[in-house]
Parts: structure tokens; C-alpha cells; sequence
């Protein structure tokens, strides 16, 4: 037969050299390395003297990053492998608000009422993955009715009980419990108060807190950001789930095919996303001292625009945690950059828009250079 | 050609039928596979080329009929068992995923691993290493192993897949009209490929219904008509002209050969 059609050595010439930069383009954290060094310079620029860049500053809209990036996670790696949770928000308030009830209106320690918050919202997300699975429907219906009725229930829930709509106290109830530091908690006062000592960063001037430094210490929804970051990024690039999460995505016949136990993997990533959304719930509560309904509304749509920002597809298969990680930074420097630069803060929302048009319109570009389509 | 015809076959399928309600699909179909040849399996839409293939992989259980593998009745329940037992489909669709690399896609559903402090990752080296020879070994030359699938042609994707199979163990491989959609140079690279697999003593399972690329590879031909197969015939037994007719069933075909010019 042909055998002799092509040598083992010699390269194809059809297949043109790409460049550095061609490369470069087509990875998917692209959009997000550019707008991140777009939004940093222009704040830079024009808000330097605002106190965006100080200690405070910082940590400011570090908070506010970091909060985009624990939600930002979880929608990455469930659109990776292929679906969508749009119930994201209303179980930031339906996490908080149970953790409210089971803790501060039924008396029962914080550390039981947190871990079956979770045990809860966990199985939430997994009934939603299940019935997507089982049902065939697209993820968008499904997580829309439990949008509504996860909502319904955060505003129900607190007004028959307690006939409010906000349940506080808290802050008094997880005094002294072990688990709640670990959403709530701050690491680090000491090296911060070295810092100030030393001069490095500012400390409080006159009141009962003179002399101490203006920072008390990083806040674990920082770590639990950075934390949930890594962990999703090694999970996809560099296990053997991480591979099972893009064929999923990629194309679920195809992966179903080879192997690939496509329906665990994706109501496991349902259920990652509850627990990130989880997450975001017990931190806020713990920091706030108080559950609202009205938390986390809208969020689910932040998540999933930094996630678009990333450079991950809608469509699934394709897409990068630091890339999503990267979206939610510039979501919150932009969002407090505003606030600090004295711009109105309703030009958020018209940013959000524009950025989000943007980076889906550069998204399938890429896609189309990668899959060589046109 | 090959001269592994005098061994026991690899798999024997004898007499089977196979009914779908009230539609009998595949009325007594007999045919043997040997390991090291290429079994060209021809029939027009409609044949029952599909049906039978899926009864050979585990898909369907026939409704009568007996199948041995290698020397013993088997008995697939789905599958997976046929592909552990060492038969592999090739599907029409394809089984790859366009957003992901070659070798991403080569490794799907059977990804190494390494361990690292007790955890298991994705040995994504030896993937592309492996994945990189392999290619090389039919003759592709990838840019690297983190190329996309889908910046592939169809007949490359083809090679790709059928290296896969062939690298996870198969003994049989079953091309489901792996060239049907290709344009000419596409296709003899898939039939240069057929013929590499088949030299590793491989059983390949050859369906097409375009005599000529059976005529390029193909060591023996069966040909399968509304259910039924009108016998297997060697290579140099028969020619393409014998061929086309038993697949159409004669008549209509000769009398539509006229008015065509003899292009079909």
C-alpha cells in the first residue's frame, strides 16, 4: 500500500508554523490577561490618589474580587463541563438564611448549622444536576425554576418564622464555636501589625484603636478564594477528572462513547457549585452578622460573566479557572475603581455589559482559530 | 496478501437473526473474521450492514444465531464488555472532541496517571508522548500533542481514532464507514492506515458501500442484501463489477449503468 506517502521525519507542509503570538491568542486566558493589565493601567492612571492603592484600598477591592472569584469558580467548571447553575444567587441567600435559622432561631450550635447548610445545599445541587441528567432538559430551565424557588423560600422561611425579612445575632451565636472562624475569621493580624509597627503600612491615628494597624488581617474568603482557585485549576489541567470534565462539556456523546462517566461528572460539578455558592454564603453571613433574602441577588449572572471573561465557551468543552479567576478580579477592581474614582456607580452596570459583549464576541473568535473552522 | 486465513478465526458469527418487532433486520447472516485481514463488509443503505456490526460489538443480542470469540460462545451484555474483550468500533461519529487536543482526546476515558504525595494526576507527559509516537507511527505528524482535534481532517481524525483503539488493545476493529465522507487523498490515507493495522494481526471489520476502497484493501468481501448475505467471496475471486451488483441485487443497477455511462 502508499506507505511511502510520508516519512516519519519529514513535517507536514500543510500544517503552517504558528506563531508565538497565534499561540498566545488561543489560550483561553487571554481576554482575561488583557483586560486585567487594561483595567490596572487605567485605574492607575486615574485613580491613584484615591486611596485605591493604599492598604486599605487593596484589601478593599480584594474582598470584593475575592467574593466574584469563590462564586467564579464553580460556574467555570460546571460551563466547562457543559452546563449552567442560574440558581447560584438565590442559594447564596437560601445558604445564609439557613444558617440563620438553624443557628440563631432554633438555638442550635454554628458549626451544626453550618455543615448541614452544606449538607443541604449540597444535595440541592445534586437533585439539580440529577434531573438535568435524568430529564434531558437544557441546565438553563432546570437551575431557572430553582432560581425562583430557592428565593421563595429565603423570603418565606425568615417571615413566618421570625416575621422579618433579615435575621441577625449571628456574630453573637458563632462567639467562641470552632468551625465558623474558618469563613469568618481573619489570619495574619500579627504580621500586619508588624508591618505597621515598622511603618509599612499605615495604622490608626487617634481613637481606642490608635497605634494598631489600619489592616487586622487577611479575611478567609480570601483564602478560601485563592484555595478554591487552585484546587479547580489543578483539578481540570492536570487530573484525569479534569480531562473527564472537558469531554463532557466538549461533546457527551462522544465522551460517553470512550468511556467517560459523563453524568457523575456532571452532577458533581452541580453540587461544586453549590458548595462554592455555599462557601460565599457562610463567609458573607459571618461578616455581615446577619442572613438577608435578599443576598445574593444577580450574582449567578456575575459568575457566569467573569467566567465568560475567562475565555470559557458558553457552550462548554473549553475554558480556564485562572481565567475566570482573572474576570472576577477585574470585575471587582472595576466595580470599587469606580467608587474610588468618585464615578457614579450605576456605570458599573453599563461596563459590565460592554466587557461582557466583548469578551464573547474575542471568545468565538478563538474558537474558531483552535478548531481551525471559519 | 495474508496468509492468516488457514487460522482459526478470531470471531464466528453463524446464522444470526436478528428481529426488531415486526422487522427482521438480519435474516441468517454468516460470516468468520481472521485475525490479520481486512473483512470488507458491503451492502447498500438500508442492508443491514448496521445491525450487524452492533450484534458483533455488543450493541444488539442477536434474536437467533450463535456468536464464538476466539473459539467460545460469547455472550456481551453491553458494549463495554465487547471493547474489554478487545473489540473496538470506529464510529461514523467519530468519538472526538474538536475543542480538545490530540492528545486529550487520545487518552479520553483511559487517562494515565501518576502519583504525587498519594494523589493521582493526569501523566500528561507520557499521554503525549505516547500519543506523538503513535501518530508518527501512522504516519500523521502532529504540530504537537496539544493541537486541537477539530484543526484535523476528517481523515486524519480518522487515523487518530483508529490508532486509539489500536493502542488500547483491540483485536478487532470495526470501521463503520470510516471513508464515506472523504475527499480522495483523505481516503487513501485511511486505507493506508487500514492496511498498517491489519499487518499487526489485527481483525479488521471493513463496512463501506464504495466497491473500489474495498477493492484496495480488502482481503475477502461479504456482501449483505435486506438482511441476507449472498456469501463471502477471496480477493481475486470477484471483481468490482461482480460486487457493485450484488449489493444493489442486480437489476435496477444494470439497467441504470446504461443511462450513466457505466460511472456508477
Amino acid at each position: 500500500m502508499s506507505e511511502a506517502t510520508t516519512t516519519p521525519e519529514a513535517t507536514d507542509e500543510r500544517v503552517k508554523e504558528m506563531s508565538a503570538f497565534r499561540k498566545a491568542l488561543i489560550r483561553p486566558e487571554l481576554g482575561g490577561i488583557v483586560g486585567t493589565i487594561a483595567v490596572f493601567t487605567f485605574f492607575l492612571l486615574f485613580a491613584f490618589d484615591s486611596g485605591m492603592f493604599n492598604s486599605q484600598g487593596v484589601l478593599n477591592w480584594s474582598i470584593v474580587s475575592a467574593q466574584f472569584m469563590i462564586i467564579a469558580v464553580g460556574a467555570c467548571l460546571l460551563m466547562i463541563a457543559g452546563e449552567f447553575d442560574l440558581s447560584v444567587g438565590s442559594m447564596i441567600g437560601f445558604a445564609g438564611m439557613m444558617i440563620a435559622i438553624m443557628g440563631v432561631t432554633l438555638g442550635w450550635p454554628i458549626w451544626i448549622a453550618i455543615i448541614l447548610t452544606f449538607a443541604l445545599c449540597l444535595s440541592i445541587g445534586a437533585l439539580n444536576g440529577f434531573i438535568v441528567i435524568r430529564t434531558g432538559l437544557p441546565s438553563f430551565i432546570v437551575t431557572l425554576a430553582f432560581l425562583f424557588i430557592l428565593r421563595g423560600f429565603t423570603i418565606y422561611l425568615p417571615q413566618t418564622i421570625e416575621n422579618k425579612t433579615i435575621i441577625g445575632g449571628i456574630r453573637d451565636a458563632a462567639e467562641g464555636d470552632w468551625l465558623a472562624p474558618l469563613f469568618g475569621g481573619k489570619v495574619g493580624g500579627g504580621f500586619f501589625q508588624w508591618l505597621g509597627d515598622n511603618d509599612l503600612i499605615a495604622t490608626f491615628e487617634r481613637g481606642n484603636r490608635a497605634g494598631e494597624a489600619v489592616i487586622d488581617g487577611i479575611p478567609m474568603l480570601i483564602i478560601w478564594a485563592i484555595v478554591l482557585v487552585v484546587f479547580g485549576h489543578v483539578l481540570l489541567t492536570k487530573t484525569r477528572f479534569g480531562n473527564w470534565i472537558y469531554a463532557s462539556g466538549g461533546d457527551a456523546e462522544s465522551a460517553r462513547n470512550s468511556g467517560v462517566p459523563v453524568n457523575r461528572v456532571k452532577i458533581l460539578m452541580f453540587m461544586f457549585t453549590a458548595f462554592c455558592a455555599t462557601v460565599f454564603a457562610t463567609c458573607q453571613v459571618m461578616e455581615f452578622g446577619s442572613a438577608g433574602a435578599d443576598r445574593g441577588l444577580l450574582k449567578e449572572f456575575e459568575a457566569i460573566i467573569a467566567v465568560v471573561i475567562g475565555g470559557a465557551l458558553l457552550t462548554g468543552g473549553y475554558g480556564s479557572v485562572i481565567g475566570a479567576a482573572l474576570g472576577a478580579l477585574i470585575f471587582g477592581v472595576v466595580q470599587q475603581g469606580l467608587f474610588f474614582a468618585g464615578v457614579e456607580s450605576s456605570l458599573f452596570r453599563v461596563f459590565l455589559g460592554v466587557i461582557l459583549l466583548g469578551a464573547v464576541i474575542l471568545n468565538t473568535y478563538i474558537r474558531r482559530m483552535i478548531t481551525g473552522e471559519r | 496478501m495474508n496468509t492468516r486465513t488457514t487460522h482459526a478465526p478470531i470471531i464466528r458469527m453463524k446464522n444470526i437473526e436478528k428481529h426488531f418487532g415486526s422487522v427482521i433486520a438480519l435474516a441468517g447472516v454468516s460470516v468468520d473474521i481472521y485475525p490479520g485481514e481486512c473483512h470488507c463488509l458491503l451492502g447498500d443503505n438500508g442492508a443491514g450492514k448496521s445491525t450487524f456490526i452492533k450484534t458483533m460489538s455488543g450493541v444488539h443480542k442477536p434474536t437467533k444465531g450463535e456468536i464464538q470469540f476466539e473459539g467460545t460462545p460469547m455472550n456481551f451484555d453491553d458494549p463495554r464488555d465487547a471493547m474489554d474483550a478487545g473489540i473496538a468500533t470506529v464510529h461514523q461519529h467519530l468519538a472526538m472532541i474538536p475543542l480538545m487536543s490530540v492528545s486529550r482526546n487520545f487518552f479520553m476515558g483511559n487517562e494515565p496517571t501518576k502519583k504525587i504525595f498519594g494523589i493521582s494526576f493526569f501523566d500528561s507527559k507520557k499521554a503525549d508522548q505516547i500519543t506523538m509516537d503513535e501518530m508518527r507511527k501512522m504516519g500523521i505528524n502532529l504540530r504537537g500533542p496539544d493541537q486541537a482535534v477539530g484543526t484535523l481532517s476528517g481523515g486524519e481524525r480518522q487515523t487518530v481514532a483508529i490508532s486509539r483503539a489500536v493502542h488500547f488493545g483491540a483485536k478487532v476493529l470495526i470501521l463503520d464507514e470510516p471513508t464515506s465522507a472523504l475527499g480522495v487523498r483523505q481516503t487513501s490515507n485511511v486505507l493506508a492506515t487500514i492496511d498498517k493495522v491489519r499487518k499487526q494481526d489485527i481483525a479488521v471489520v471493513f463496512i463501506t458501500h464504495n466497491v473500489r476502497h474495498a477493492m484496495a484493501v480488502g482481503d475477502r468481501f461479504t456482501v449483505l442484501n435486506r438482511g441476507q448475505t449472498l456469501g463471502t467471496a477471496q480477493r481475486g475471486q470477484i471483481t468490482p463489477e461482480e460486487l457493485q451488483d450484488l449489493m444493489a441485487g442486480g437489476q435496477e443497477l444494470a439497467t441504470l449503468e446504461g443511462s450513466l455511462g457505466g460511472t456508477v
